[in-house]
């Protein structure tokens, strides 16, 4: 017993040396922190979701940037000032703005970084985000020489930016990863390496140390970032990974600290383990079925009006994504300062509404004891959309008696036949916003949207409200026309709108800083370790 | 001999590009292309993305094109990783895979001909029965419920492994998916050799060489064994060219970066040149083992020899 007794305290001391001996490697707060993929590129003009922008968004820092709340504030920018018509944006640049390889940040550098995204040749993904810049678009398509870009440096600290017309969210779009600076001699230098660890020269709280693509990017703070006092980790360590299962798991073993968007059947029994430290935050995306507004019986909003009635909404958020995501009857989900307008049924109770779905069927001449009808659910392969899709054709085969089947396709072929203005009935759609404005989701069903109205569904009163929306420049008038136009959208159901996902999040006990927001943006910056 | 290998090696040049020429085609008969995304672009983009990546060539003018390149050795850009050309991210991938499939083959064939000779040795006894029940549920359940039983035991339990990623490459961090990959092989290995070794114990020679008195364990070595090799060496070039180009389903289940994800991811995204990268890589793996294998069995069997 006591030679046990000694070895364990032998064991002991050993072990207490070692970690003496690693301490100052302990010392460092290292936040582990899950990513839902392997970025694509780490070029800010390359990209286009979060699996990027999360990483990118520590990397550098855009004119505006999100605190942890996810409200726009002041990023390399330390202010500006808006002309009275809307139009010229001018920025004032920080003193203190530095690269990380110390030279300052200066208004020529974005210059040089927002021309280079209309650039034809760089073929930006995204570069219409920010097409509302003046030339932008005629840039974009090689009409125009990149220098007519509507963006100027008056001095090294100030920027203009002058706009094609009034765009009263265009400080929101600036948030967008196509508006981070990146650093011209670190590109021309470096060539097509220029993004590499080592090579990549950063503006934001961190820079990149190394990356080991579908293993590892380590993100190191950058002593030169204007306000590094304040950024408390010394490394953020992104791990990709795309299995949301084996994501869970690493969550559990305690090598990750933060973990996104994992399965919604393992919501319950992760809250039962780490409480309120698991996170289900309403987010800005629509999950919803377009009809094809082409042909009959789906031109007629009676039929489309009554699909979408008989849709149990409640059903499909609590039983199918067991509370991790939310029933809608508006487009739009709901953010600051805009609240959605429903469909008028959303009112009724879910018996009412199948009540009055039959009666409206029956008026178009469909249904029991009128014509029958065959519809076909198109969806992209995903065991979440099959799910949707078996109880929807549930509901409607139960409510009106119609002969439903469903067929699916891998993700890009199913959006390729849509935007290619394949012939449809029912096809499943879903959204998540670019930027916070309700503009974003009601432009997708404007008369000739190009790929986004899958069900070519047109009504001038909508398109003109839209139209109206955009020189409106006082805020709370602009949403109420945009509220107007979502009226119209949702009595008429081109589109029937289902839920919005919530964005899921679980968190280690370590982990400090962390705030749910709309936006889901969640910078490091703000975050700690203890 | 090296008139052998350099006529095989020789004739591979037309296999692959036939491989190749295959691959190109029938990648583009799938619908979308790499920049159909969920949210499809503005037309105008669409356009500058595929002027900058030759789409607005003509089929067969994309085809010489990356033909041209591929001769040169340029296996082209990855049109979703953009940073990155596919011979950097199967360079990058392919020491990761090598070396997680290289310790696989290795604890799958040195397990799998032990445990198939034991059974062999103690044929319809207790541990036979054993070892073939075992070989036969290492056949059965696939790797992807092995892999995150193993994690939930080792990993979450009792937290004596890492449960995903490379970490530092120890032994710790790699036992896990080193087992998950190896499992499958090394029940084949095993009934292989349980197979071959029977059928080897009873041939003539070996009943002569016992006859004459020799030690069991120089009629087992040395004379059977010999013989029972056969089979094992054939299935070898195979299972070395699938576990060393990594696999799809243990680097997702464990986060491991190599190179086995390329092929279905690159398939799924229509990444066209990752997957024509992939498919070259393996194809010359399997035909760079099947010369190998070949090598050795002339050296094995006195029957086959390439003079």
């Amino acid at each position: 017993m006591t030679g046990f007794r000694r070895g364990g305290l032998r064991a002991a001391l050993i072990l207490g040396a070692l970690m003496a001996g690693a301490s100052p490697a302990l010392a460092e707060a290292v936040l582990h922190r899950g990513n839902p993929g392997e970025p694509n590129s780490l070029d800010p003009a390359q990209i286009s979701i979060n699996v990027e922008s999360f990483i990118l968004k520590d990397l550098l820092e855009g004119l505006t940037t999100f605190n942890a709340a996810g409200e726009a504030i002041p990023g390399a920018a330390e202010s500006w000032e808006i002309s009275e018509d809307g139009t010229v944006y001018t920025f004032k640049l920080r003193e203190a703005g530095k690269w990380s390889n110390g030279d300052p940040v200066t208004a020529e550098d974005f210059v040089y970084s927002l021309r280079r995204v209309q650039d034809p040749a760089v073929a930006s993904k995204y570069a219409n985000i920010l097409h509302p810049i003046r030339n932008a678009k005629a840039v974009n398509a090689g009409e125009m020489k990149p220098e007519e870009l509507g963006v100027r440096a008056v001095d090294d600290r100030t920027l203009e930016i002058v706009l094609e017309r009034p765009t009263p969210y265009f400080l929101e779009l600036l948030t967008h990863s196509t508006g981070l600076p990146v650093h011209r001699g670190n590109i021309e230098k470096d060539g097509a390496e220029w993004n590499r660890p080592g090579k990549l020269v950063t503006n934001g709280p961190f820079m990149l140390e190394a990356h080991i693509p579908n293993d590892s990017l380590t993100a190191a703070k950058n002593p030169h970032y204007w306000d590094a006092e304040a950024v408390k980790l010394d490394k953020v360590v992104f791990y990709p990974v795309e299995d949301q299962a084996a994501a869970v798991r690493r969550f559990e073993a305690g090598e990750l600290d933060m973990i996104y968007n994992f399965s919604a059947s393992d919501l319950e029994r992760l809250r039962a383990a780490h409480g309120d430290r698991i996170r289900a935050t309403p987010a800005l995306n629509t999950e919803y079925y377009v009809f094809d507004n082409r042909a009959e019986p789906f031109s007629d909003a009676r039929v489309r009006r009554a699909l979408s009635m008989a849709i149990d909404r409640d059903f499909l958020a609590q039983e199918i994504f067991l509370g991790a995501s939310l029933p809608t009857y508006a487009l739009s989900p709901p953010m600051a300062g805009y609240t959605p307008a429903q469909a008028d049924f959303a009112a009724l109770s879910q018996f009412d509404r199948e009540d009055q779905a039959v009666e409206l069927m029956k008026e178009a001449g469909y249904g029991s004891g009128a014509k029958p009808l065959d519809i076909t659910i198109r969806y992209n392969t995903n065991p979440n959309h099959e799910r949707v899709a078996t109880a929807i054709a549930d509901m409607w085969k139960t409510v009106f008696g119609f002969n439903v089947t469903m067929s699916n396709q891998d993700v890009t072929s199913h959006y390729a036949y849509l935007q290619e203005g394949g012939a449809f009935q029912v096809a499943r759609a879903g959204w998540v916003a670019d930027y916070g404005d309700p503009e974003n989701f009601l432009t997708l069903n404007i008369t000739g949207n190009p790929g986004f109205n899958y069900g070519k569904y047109s009504n001038p009163d909508y398109d003109a409200l839209i139209a109206a929306s955009y020189d409106e420049t006082d805020h709370e008038k602009r949403f109420q026309i945009l509220h107007d136009a979502e009226a119209i959208l949702m009595k008429d159901q081109p589109i029937a709108p289902l839920l919005h996902k919530a964005e899921l999040w679980g968190l280690s006990a370590r982990v400090k800083g962390f705030e749910d927001n709309v936006n889901n943006e969640h910078p490091s910056r703000f975050m700690s370790v203890e | 001999m090296l008139t052998f290998v350099l006529r095989r090696l020789g004739s591979a040049i037309p296999t692959l590009f036939i491989i190749v020429t295959l691959s190109f085609f029938l990648m583009r008969l799938a619908p979308g292309g790499p920049f159909n995304l969920e949210r499809p672009l503005p037309p105008q983009i669409m356009e500058n993305l595929n002027r900058t990546y030759g789409f607005d060539q003509p089929m067969w003018r994309q085809y010489l094109i990356y033909m041209g390149n591929v001769v040169q050795g340029d296996l082209g850009p990855s049109y979703i990783y953009r940073d990155r050309s596919v011979a950097n991210l199967l360079g990058e991938g392919l020491g990761y895979s090598i070396k997680l499939g290289g310790l696989a083959l290795l604890v799958a064939l040195v397990g799998g001909v032990l445990a198939g000779l034991l059974a062999a040795l103690r044929q319809n006894r207790p541990l036979d029965f054993l070892i073939m029940s075992g070989a036969t549920a290492g056949v059965t359940i696939p790797n992807f419920v092995i892999g995150p039983v193993l994690v939930l035991i080792f990993s979450i339990t009792l937290s004596w492994t890492r449960a995903g990623g490379w970490g530092t490459g120890s032994f710790r961090d790699l036992v896990l998916p080193v087992i998950a990959l190896a499992l499958p092989q090394l029940a084949v290995f095993a009934r292989l050799t349980r197979g071959a070794m029977i059928e080897a114990m009873s041939a003539d020679h070996i009943r002569t060489a016992r006859a004459y008195g020799l030690p069991a364990r120089s009629v087992v070595g040395t004379h059977a064994m010999r013989g029972a090799m056969l089979p094992i060496v054939s299935y070898l070039a195979p299972c070395a060219a699938g576990l060393l180009t990594g696999s799809a389903v243990v680097e997702t289940i464990f986060a491991i970066p190599g190179v086995g994800r390329y092929f279905v991811h690159g398939a799924l995204a229509r990444d066209y040149t990752v997957v024509m990268g992939t498919v070259v890589l393996v194809a010359v793996f399997v035909i760079v083992f099947n010369l190998i294998v070949d090598v050795i069995y002339g050296l094995l069997d006195p029957r086959v020899r390439h003079d």
